[in-house]
This record gives C-alpha cells, sequence and structure tokens, in this order.
C-alpha cells in the first residue's frame, strides 16, 4: 500500500465500519424509535405516545429521584475524599506511600460485579462484617438492605470505595502539575498551610477537580450494576434507578420506544449537568 | 525545637490517618480473598478474619457445581483478549491517519468522534441489542460481544494523541526510502508508541473484563456467559452460597490486583492522559 489520496481512509475503514453500524446507526435508530409506538405489531410513528408518557410516569420521577439522591450524597462527599487523600499520597511527610497508593487505587481494578456481592456479604443486615463491628462500639445494626436510607447508603459507600482511587490519580496528576516556587514564596511570606491549601492548591486544582466532577456525575446517573447486584432497586423500588427502569422497560417489558426515549432523557439530562458544572465552576483557576 | 516537635507531630498524624484510610480500603478485598478459604459458617460469625482456611478447593467446587465458572472465566478470556488486541488495532489504525494525514474530512471525523465521547453507552444499549441480536442473529456469540467494542472513541483519541508525538521527519524519511504506508506504521510508528499502546491495552482489557450490561444481553445460555454475570446469577439465587460466590469474586479479581501492583504505572499515565487531554 504505497501512498495515495485513498491512504487515509485505508486507514480509518474499520474504525469507520464499526463506528457506523454499532454507534452512529444505533444512536439515530433509538431517536426514531423514541417517537414510534413499538408495542404495536408493526412499529408506527406516534410522536407524543413516550415523551408524553415521561412527563406522567410515576415510577420514572422515582427513579430519577433515587438516581439524583445517590448523586448528591455520593459524589461531592467522594470528590472531597479524593482530593484529602490525594493531598496525603503527595505530602513530603507520608511513609510508605507505594502501599497507600495500592490501597487506595487498587479498587479501579475490580469488576462491578465482584465488589458487588464482596459488600452485600460485608453489610449483610444479620450477619455481615460491618453490622457485627458497629455493635462492638453500641451502635444498633443498622438495615442495609432493608430499609431505603440504608441501601441508598449502602449504593453510595459501595461506589466511594470503587471510585475514591480513580478520581484521587486524576488530582493526584494535577497536584503534580503545581509548581512548588509558588508554596515556597508564600512560605516566605508566612503563609499558615491551610491558606496554601485554599489560597494556591484549590484554586489550581479547579480544572482536574471539575473533569471529575463531570465523569462522575454523568457515570453515576447510568448507574446500573451496583445497584442491580447489591440491593435489586429496593427495598420497595427505593434504589431503582433511571438506567435499570430503562432496562426494565426495554428488556423485561419490552417497551423499546419508550426505553429509547428514557435512553435519551439520560443523556439529556447527562449534558444538561455537564453544562451546568462548567459554568458554574469552569471559571478561570485565578478568579 | 518547638518546631521540630510540630512538624513530627504533624507528620505523625499524616501517616496514622492515611493508614486508617488505606485499612479501610483493603478491608474488602481481604476479606474476600480470605472468606473464599473459610467454610459459610465461619462467614456467618461476621468478623474479622486474619488466618486463611482450608476450604478453598472445596467452596470452588460449590461454585462450579452451581455455574459452570471455569468456563466463565475461559469465555472473560476470550472475549477481553480479543477485544482488546482487534481494538488496539482499530484504535491505532484510525489514531494514526488522523494524526499523520491531512484529507477531506479529516476535522468532521474528529469532531465526530469527540461527539460521541460525550454519549453514555447506557444511551444506545436497546438499538445495540437490536441490531445485534435481532437483525444479525449473534446472540450467544463471541462476535456479538466483541464488535461494538471495537469502535472504541477513547482509544482513537488517545492514539492520536500519541501518533501526534512522533517525529514526523523519520517517518517521512522512511516514506522516501520507498516503503509502503503500512509499513511505516507497523514497523516504525507502532513499536515507538509501544508504552501508549501498553496503557491503552490494560485499560480496554479491564474495561471488557468487568463489563456487566451488555454480555448479559448478548450471552443468555450459561455456556456462554462471562465470569461476572456467572457472579450475578450466583446472587440471585435462593440460597446463597457465600464462600462459594467469594471464590468466585477472587478469581476474577486477583490477577488484576497482582497485574496492578506491576504495571501501576502504565495504568495511571492511561488514565490521566485519557482524562487530562
Amino acid at each position: 500500500m504505497l501512498r495515495n489520496r485513498y491512504t487515509p481512509y485505508a486507514f480509518l475503514s474499520p474504525y469507520i465500519i464499526i463506528f457506523s453500524v454499532f454507534w452512529l446507526v444505533p444512536i439515530l435508530f433509538s431517536f426514531a424509535m423514541s417517537f414510534m409506538n413499538t408495542r404495536s405489531r408493526t412499529w408506527q410513528f406516534d410522536f407524543f405516545l413516550n415523551w408524553g408518557r415521561l412527563l406522567e410516569d410515576e415510577l420514572l420521577w422515582q427513579a430519577l429521584k433515587n438516581t439524583f439522591l445517590i448523586i448528591a450524597l455520593q459524589v461531592p462527599a467522594m470528590l472531597m475524599l479524593a482530593v484529602f487523600a490525594a493531598v496525603l499520597l503527595n505530602s513530603k511527610d507520608l511513609n510508605f506511600k507505594g502501599l497507600h497508593r495500592f490501597a487506595i487505587f487498587a479498587p479501579i481494578v475490580v469488576a462491578e460485579a465482584a465488589y458487588a456481592v464482596i459488600f452485600r456479604l460485608l453489610f449483610n443486615d444479620n450477619f455481615g462484617f460491618v453490622n457485627n463491628m458497629l455493635a462492638l462500639i453500641n451502635i444498633d445494626a443498622i438495615a442495609w438492605t432493608n430499609s431505603s436510607s440504608g441501601a441508598t447508603a449502602l449504593i453510595a459507600i459501595g461506589l466511594t470505595w470503587r471510585w475514591t482511587g480513580y478520581n484521587a490519580i486524576i488530582i493526584l496528576a494535577g497536584l503534580q502539575n503545581i509548581p512548588k516556587d509558588l508554596y515556597e514564596a508564600s512560605e516566605l511570606e508566612g503563609t499558615s498551610p491551610w491558606q496554601q491549601f485554599t489560597k494556591i492548591t484549590l484554586p489550581l486544582l479547579k480544572p482536574a477537580i471539575l473533569l471529575c466532577l463531570v465523569l462522575s456525575t454523568f457515570g453515576t446517573l447510568q448507574l446500573f450494576t451496583e445497584p442491580t447486584l447489591l440491593t435489586e432497586g429496593g427495598p420497595g423500588g427505593s434504589t431503582t434507578t433511571v438506567a435499570m427502569y430503562m432496562y426494565s422497560q426495554g428488556f423485561k417489558s419490552f417497551n423499546f420506544g419508550y426505553g429509547s426515549a428514557i435512553a435519551y432523557l439520560i443523556v439529556f439530562l447527562g449534558l444538561t449537568l455537564s453544562l451546568l458544572q462548567f459554568k458554574l465552576f469552569g471559571g478561570k483557576p485565578d478568579e | 525545637m518547638n518546631n521540630s516537635l510540630t512538624s513530627r507531630a504533624k507528620k505523625l498524624f499524616i501517616n496514622v490517618l492515611m493508614l486508617v484510610i488505606s485499612c479501610m480500603w483493603l478491608i474488602p478485598i481481604w476479606m474476600m480473598m480470605i472468606y473464599a478459604t473459610h467454610p459459610d459458617n465461619v462467614i456467618f460469625s461476621g468478623e474479622l478474619v486474619f488466618n486463611p482456611g482450608t476450604d478453598f478447593l472445596k467452596n470452588f467446587a460449590i461454585l462450579q457445581g452451581k455455574q459452570d465458572f471455569s468456563m466463565a472465566i475461559f469465555n472473560s478470556v476470550i472475549i477481553a483478549g480479543v477485544s482488546t488486541l482487534l481494538g488496539l488495532l482499530v484504535a491505532s489504525m484510525a489514531g494514526y491517519a488522523l494524526a499523520r494525514f491531512a484529507f477531506r474530512g479529516r476535522n468532521t471525523l474528529f469532531a465526530l468522534i469527540i461527539f460521541i465521547l460525550a454519549v453514555p453507552s447506557a444511551a444506545i444499549v436497546i438499538p445495540e441489542y437490536i441490531i445485534v441480536v435481532k437483525h444479525m442473529g449473534l446472540s450467544n456469540n463471541y462476535a456479538g460481544v466483541i464488535l461494538p467494542y471495537l469502535a472504541n472513541a477513547v482509544g482513537v483519541f488517545f492514539m492520536r494523541q500519541s501518533f501526534l508525538n512522533l517525529p514526523a521527519e523519520t517517518l517521512e524519511a522512511a516514506y522516501l526510502d520507498g516503503a509502503s504506508e503500512w509499513k511505516i506504521f507497523y514497523s516504525i510508528a507502532l513499536p515507538i508508541v509501544r508504552p501508549a499502546l501498553a496503557s491503552l491495552g490494560i485499560i480496554l482489557f479491564v474495561a471488557h473484563w468487568n463489563d456487566y450490561l451488555w454480555p448479559m444481553l448478548v450471552m443468555t445460555s450459561e455456556q456462554y456467559q462471562t465470569a461476572p454475570i456467572a457472579l450475578g446469577r450466583l446472587i440471585g439465587l435462593a440460597n446463597i452460597e457465600w464462600g462459594a460466590m467469594m471464590v468466585g469474586a477472587s478469581l476474577m479479581t486477583v490477577p488484576f490486583l497482582l497485574l496492578f501492583l506491576i504495571l501501576q504505572k502504565q495504568i495511571i499515565a492511561g488514565i490521566t492522559s485519557g482524562a487530562t487531554k
């Protein structure tokens, strides 16, 4: 293959073919389906059927509420912890750095299904390790899977365990990009460590934290595996996420049209939230 | 004197704090491995166990009796392995073309790839299922799981970035010597970006190994299920065998923990460059 005007396309062709068949066509197909009645024997356009149903489907609203509750509880807590862990891991006073890095970062290679079954065992209401430890310090057993607040907390704890390291890696990279002489100069001026953190570290970390915020929000909006395996969406539907609801509409009720409308709702919410986050927090680092 | 005392206190504080966090983070992994070696009555005690037991093989036999887990691991290896190798090839070819050639439609294509990065995979799972399972008839077929994995926008983006850093003169000199573009790509450009291929390869392998929803939809028969699906089916049973389940979780996790110990640098490089560029 010597170079001619077709060479670039030859290199690109495997990607373009697969990309078209398995991404582009599905995206367009899904959009079209969301405007169709897919439960009739022959699919027919029915413009407001699915999109209209989105507004009045109480189960969907419940699933959205559950999902946003998990996002609101888990994402900020995890990001604070990730910043905290990254600062500690970056400190020159810390010994055994390799070991600590492994402990925090290792969960990023653990499969969702694997840690879900581990957490389901450790947080078992009756014989779990966690309730057992709580009993030692005289705290009553928590109904991790039998109460809606317990189940929500369990999912948030699981997600935090799995993803703090991932975010800490990104934040740590941001920390290491901050020029050392900024700290040296401020030390000469007698700035306290806390002031250094709020005046230098945090503002310069803003782009990294913003990236983590957007990625985490987007990821949690699609949350499926953990609530499926940890709580099965329960109790009483209190941890059924919007992605689980889409799955049950698509693959249990076989209502592909309505499932597609929910999928587009997820995309729309994800993009809106990202834009909002960029607008709110995305100013220049020195502002 | 006073100053060194506070700095020593600070050092102690930092180390103790980090130790507490690290222990909390390691406990689930530790308990998984240790519970895998004990009978269920030890597990029901809910205590922090330090000594490994002797029931690993017994638990494995229970696991294997409930679901063909060896087969599931085999399926996972095939799917993650083939997806990763082919995915690397497809992504590097596309990334190479985008980085090295100026051609009509390049910017449009690149913009499209960036746009795709923002589309969550959950959003296309329904039409993907209709196309792959209903139209192509690829249910319970390795190709059905693998093919959609190969169009990896992150991979193209990542490889393009790596090829942009190549010295254009070296490649151009080879071209003037009469080497074909394929040969330049294959025997000059690819070897230079080997570290990037390693980073991307590990990340793709782990992601495909861990994926849950897509293989669950395509591989409906037990013979073709992947390890996460097998584990998921076990937890749905009325009578949960916890020790067996911990064996399953360990088998699909421990190899990656070891890999992570060895290749921490490449994995972290993959995450940070994928995330920050």
